[in-house]
C-alpha cells in the first residue's frame, strides 16, 4: 500500500535579482525584477509501507523543498501529495502527529536546557501517554548510548551527542512517516556509523516509511534499498543503487597486473589509459567490448592479474549530474514592486 | 481540555527553567529597569521647580510622580522585550519550521512563553518593585475617591487593564514581527515602533498633557493602552461610562489585533518559502 503518493509536484519559488552596485541598489527601492526558480518540476513518486528511499542529487537539485513540502512547511506551487491520506500542507495535527523531520543542520532542541526537557515537552504536544513515553525514551537512548547525558544543557553536547539527541526526540511520537535530511552532516566517520547502524536497525525493527538525503554516499549504501536521483527539480533515476551504475555508465574500470618483463606498450589501442603505475596499468574500457578486449589483450601481453570492476559510484553520480541539461533554468520575469528593503 | 492545560504547564514549566539559566543577567537586568526612576523623580521636580506652580495640567507635583511609577508597572506587563524581532529571526532564519511540522500552535506556544517570562520577571522584581513603591509612598497621598487606592472597584478595573495591556502588547507585537514574511528585515520599523511607543503610549509624560489635537490623535491608537490607561484608571482620572468606553476600546483592539496576528500567520505561512535549508 503506498504511504507517500506523489504527482506532478511543482514548486517555484521568486526569487529577487539584485545587481552589483550601488545604483543598482537604488534602482531596487523602486523596481525590481524577480525570476522564477523552478526548485521542484514536476516529481512523480510512490512511496510502500516500510520502503528505505534515498534521495540523490547535487546541491540545489529540490531534494530538501521535496521533503519540506511532504512536511508540509511550504505550499506548492502545483501538484498533489498525500502522505498517509493527508495532504501535507494542510497541516492537520492529525498529520502532524504521525510523521517527523529531521534536519541536519537544524535544530528543534532547546539550546539551554537538558535534552529531557525538550523530550517531556514533546511527550505533551504530541499527547504521547506517561508509560509509553518513557519506554520509547529508554529504547531509544540505549540504542543511541545517550542515557547519561539526558541531563546535560544541549549547547554543552558535541556535534555527534546532538544529533542522536535530535534523533531520539523526533522519533519518541513513533512516526510512522520519517523524513531525514542529511542527518550526518558534518559528523565524524565514527558518529556516522553510529547513527546509520541506528537507522538501519530502527527501520528494520518498526518498518517506519524513510526518505533521506544524503550526500554520503556510505550512508545510501548502507541504507537504502531504492535511490531516487534527483537533479534540476526532475526525477532522473529511480531504482536501486548498483543500477545507477548500470543505467549510466557504460563501462568497466579494468586493473592489469603484467609480467616484469612486459613493454606495457601501446594501451591505449584498448581503451582509455587511467593510470600507469608498472607493473599495473588501469584502463577504461566499453562495458560491451569489455571480453573482447581482455582477450586482445592476453595475446598481447604478459599478463599476471586482472581486475574488472564497475567504476566509483561517485563518480557515475557526479557524470549523472553534470549530463543533467541546463537549460531551461529560470525564466525571467520583470516585476514592479514597492517593497523597499528593510 | 485536560490535555491542553497539561501542555500548556509543560511550556510553561520549561519556559520559566529556560529564564532562569542565565541567572546573573536576570538578575541584573531586572535591577538595572528601576535606574530610570531616579532621573524621572529628578526631572519632575525640576520641571515643577522651574514652573513654580504647584500643579501642571491637572497633576499635582507628586501625582506626575506617581504617575510615572504607576507606567512602570503598566510597562512591566505590556512590554514585549524581543518578541518581534524575536519572530521575524526566527522566520528569516527557518526556525519558525519548527512550529509548522509539530502540532503546536506558534502564537499559543510563544503567548505561554511570554507568561513564563513575566512570571519569572515579577517573582524576582517584586522585591524592588514594593522598596520602590514603600520608598515613595508619599506621592501617592491625596489622590481622588475615584481613586484605586480608595475604591476596589476602580482597583479591579486597574488590574484588568494590566492584563488586557499584557495582551494587547503581546498581539499588537507579534503582528509586527510577522511582517516577517514580507519583509525579511523589520528592524527599521521596529525602531519606528519602538519610537511611537515611548512618546505615545504615555511612557514620557501624562498623555492628557497633550494639546489638542494630539490629544484626540493620541486617543485613535491603540499605544496608549500599554502605559497611560492604566496609569490614568490608577490615578481616578478616568471614571464611570469613560472608564467603561476605554476598557471596551481596549478589548476591541485586543480582539482586532489578535485576529490581525492569526490571519497574517496564515497568509504569511501560505507565501513562506522555508528559508534556511
Amino acid at each position: 500500500m503506498p504511504v507517500i503518493e506523489i504527482e506532478k509536484l511543482e514548486k517555484s519559488y521568486s526569487v529577487y535579482q539584485k545587481k552589483e552596485g550601488l545604483a543598482a541598489s537604488l534602482r531596487g527601492l523602486f523596481r525590481r525584477e524577480y525570476r522564477e526558480v523552478l526548485a521542484v518540476r514536476g516529481i512523480d513518486l510512490t512511496v510502500d509501507e516500510g520502503e528505505f528511499v534515498a534521495f540523490l542529487g547535487p546541491n540545489g537539485a529540490g531534494k530538501t523543498t521535496t521533503l519540506k513540502l511532504l512536511s508540509g512547511v511550504i505550499n506548492p506551487t502545483s501538484g498533489t501529495a498525500r502522505v498517509m491520506g493527508h495532504v501535507p500542507w494542510k497541516r492537520e495535527n492529525a498529520y502532524r502527529r504521525r510523521f517527523a523531520l529531521v534536519m541536519g543542520q537544524k535544530n528543534q532542541l532547546w539550546w539551554d536546557l537538558p535534552a529531557q526537557e525538550s523530550f517531556r515537552l514533546h511527550q505533551q504536544i504530541y499527547r504521547i501517554d506517561p508509560a509509553t513515553f518513557n519506554k520509547t525514551r529508554d529504547e531509544l537512548t540505549d540504542l543511541l548510548e545517550i542515557g547519561d547525558l539526558l541531563k546535560q544543557p544541549v549547547r554543552e553536547l558535541s556535534l555527534g551527542e546532538r544529533m542522536k539527541m535530535e534523533l531520539t526526540a523526533a522519533l519518541l511520537h513513533s512516526p510512522e512517516v520519517l523524513f531525514l535530511d542529511e542527518p550526518t552532516i558534518g559528523l565524524d566517520v565514527v558518529a556516522q556509523h553510529n547513527i546509520q547502524q541506528f537507522l538501519k536497525h530502527y527501520q528494520e525493527e518498526r518498518k517506519v516509511t524513510i526518505l533521506l538525503t544524503s550526500h554520503y554516499m556510505k550512508d545510501i549504501a548502507a541504507l537504502c534499498k531504492r535511490v531516487v536521483v534527483i537533479a534540476k527539480g526532475r526525477i532522473e533515476y529511480d531504482g536501486s543503487l548498483s543500477g545507477i551504475v548500470d543505467s549510466f555508465s557504460g563501462h568497466k574500470i579494468v586493473t592489469l597486473q603484467f609480467a616484469e618483463h612486459d613493454s606495457m606498450k601501446a594501451l591505449e589501442r584498448f581503451g582509455e589509459v587511467l593510470e600507469i603505475q608498472p607493473p599495473r596499468a588501469k584502463v577504461r574500457i566499453d562495458r560491451v567490448d569489455v571480453s573482447k578486449t581482455l582477450a586482445a589483450l592476453l595475446s598481447e601481453h604478459t599478463i599476471e592479474d586482472v581486475v574488472v570492476e564497475d567504476p566509483p559510484l561517485e563518480e557515475v553520480i557526479a557524470n549523472v549530474f553534470s549530463s543533467v541539461r541546463d537549460d531551461e533554468d529560470v525564466e525571467p520575469k520583470p516585476e514592479i514592486s514597492m517593497t523597499t528593503d528593510h | 481540555m485536560y490535555a491542553h492545560v497539561a501542555t500548556w504547564w509543560t511550556i510553561l514549566r520549561i519556559c520559566l527553567e529556560e529564564r532562569l539559566v542565565y541567572r546573573g543577567d536576570f538578575a541584573l537586568g531586572t535591577l538595572m529597569r528601576f535606574l530610570p526612576i531616579v532621573t524621572q523623580i529628578f526631572l519632575w521636580t525640576a520641571v515643577f521647580d522651574a514652573s513654580g506652580q504647584e500643579r501642571l495640567a491637572g497633576y499635582a507635583r507628586d501625582h506626575v510622580i506617581a504617575y510615572y511609577l504607576l507606567t512602570m508597572v503598566s510597562r512591566a506587563f505590556s512590554s514585549m522585550p524581543g518578541l518581534a524581532g524575536g519572530i521575524a529571526r526566527q522566520i528569516r532564519e527557518g526556525e519558525i519550521k519548527k512550529f509548522l511540522i509539530q502540532p503546536v500552535d506558534m502564537l499559543g506556544f510563544l503567548l505561554l512563553g511570554r507568561v513564563a517570562h513575566k512570571m519569572a520577571y515579577y517573582s524576582v522584581a517584586i522585591a524592588p518593585f514594593g522598596l520602590v513603591f514603600f520608598l515613595c509612598h508619599r506621592y501617592f497621598y491625596g489622590l481622588p475617591a475615584e481613586a484605586a487606592t480608595q475604591s476596589a472597584i476602580i482597583f479591579a478595573a486597574f488590574l484588568a487593564t494590566l492584563v488586557m495591556g499584557f495582551l494587547l502588547g503581546y498581539f499588537l507585537e507579534a503582528s509586527l514581527g510577522l511582517i516577517g514574511f514580507w519583509w525579511l528585515e523589520v528592524r527599521s520599523l521596529l525602531f519606528i515602533y519602538m519610537l511611537m511607543n515611548f512618546f505615545l503610549s504615555g511612557h514620557m509624560f501624562p498623555l492628557d498633557m497633550l494639546p489638542e489635537p494630539w490629544r484626540s490623535l493620541v486617543d485613535l491608537l491603540p499605544l496608549q493602552y500599554l502605559a497611560y490607561f492604566p496609569a490614568a484608571v490608577f490615578l481616578g482620572k478616568i471614571t464611570g461610562t469613560e472608564l467603561a468606553r476605554g476598557l471596551l476600546i481596549e478589548a476591541a483592539w485586543l480582539i482586532f489585533f489578535i485576529g490581525l496576528a492569526r490571519v497574517m500567520f496564515n497568509r504569511g505561512v501560505k507565501r513562506y518559502s522555508g528559508f534556511g535549508g
